[in-house]
């Protein structure tokens, strides 16, 4: 098996245990934070400087490589450019985050924890995904 | 605005928060991919072919964290005040336009600002705009 494989599957379990320690992976904290105008727990706040202190530094040290530490190509985004579907998708990401406190992350880790509810977000998320997808396919099979 | 004095959990946030960015640091390091859950789980969905594995190793690792963290202590609180229905409409939209915006909370919140993207930064700037009006219009205006 490729290390890569491997590094995949322990990086996403850093990444779910990240988000149970910090609190993200409880919409109710979540949407704790969202709420400004009421009593505001500022936590997640912390949650994303952390994060960023750490990968900054990896992001700074591979800039101007072209390959990974294990040899796999260097995949970053290729759009620079700032588009409607940019903002137009994240404007709608928020709202259906600040609707349950859920983002894609914390709820893969809340359905590893059991919580039906997640279950239910997660099979709702994949079809939204698949939905895109669809709609994809249907644009450019009109081109 | 009134800060929670009670439920705010600096460290744990911060030390939550390190793991996150060493998640990330990893996956571009040794990967040389971003760490974004919205476009990992949704390339699952596309076509493509020989892309998947490990894409499904990630999930799985992410989907075994609290189940790893049970063999040692009882897992922190998750509470999910929303109910089905609203979870349907919000996994729904959540689904769709991470796609269309090309990420969520980690690909552009974490990856994209460390990697200094100003669409990133636009992104971030948006979902954390319409997230915190969201909530505010819900409790505050709508008053559920």
């Amino acid at each position: 098996m490729k290390t890569h494989f491997l590094t995949a599957f322990v990086t996403g379990l850093i990444f779910g245990l990240g988000l149970l320690v910090s609190g993200m992976a409880n919409p109710h904290k979540v949407l704790s934070f969202l709420d400004l105008a009421g009593d505001w727990d500022p936590s997640l706040a912390l949650v994303m400087l952390g994060a960023i202190a750490v990968s900054i530094i990896a992001f700074s040290f591979i800039r101007g490589r072209n390959q990974s530490l294990l040899g796999e190509p260097l995949r970053l985004p290729v759009k620079t450019r700032l588009d409607t579907r940019l903002v137009i998708g994240s404007l709608g990401f928020g709202i259906g985050w600040g609707l349950a406190g859920f983002c894609p992350g914390p709820a893969l880790v809340a359905l590893g924890a059991g919580e039906s509810k997640a279950a239910v977000f997660v099979a709702a998320m994949l079809t939204g995904m698949g939905l895109f997808e669809l709609l994809e396919k249907r644009k450019s099979a009109s081109h | 605005m009134t800060i929670d004095w009670i439920a705010f959990t600096p460290w744990t946030a911060l030390a939550g928060g390190l793991l996150i960015g060493l998640a990330a640091a990893m996956f571009i390091l040794l990967n040389g991919r971003i760490a974004g859950i919205s476009g990992i789980v949704g390339g699952l969905l596309t076509a493509k072919q020989g892309d998947n594995l490990w894409r499904v190793l990630f999930i799985v690792g992410m989907l075994l964290a609290p189940i790893l963290w049970l063999g040692f202590s009882q897992l922190p609180p998750i509470q999910i005040d929303a109910d089905y229905p609203l979870l349907i409409i919000s996994g729904l939209i959540v689904g769709i336009s991470t796609r269309y915006g090309a990420g969520c909370t980690s690909g552009h919140g974490v990856c994209g600002i460390s990697r200094l993207s100003p669409r990133s930064m636009v992104a971030t700037l948006a979902f954390m705009g319409t997230g915190f009006l969201t909530v505010y219009v819900i409790r505050h205006v709508l008053m559920l």
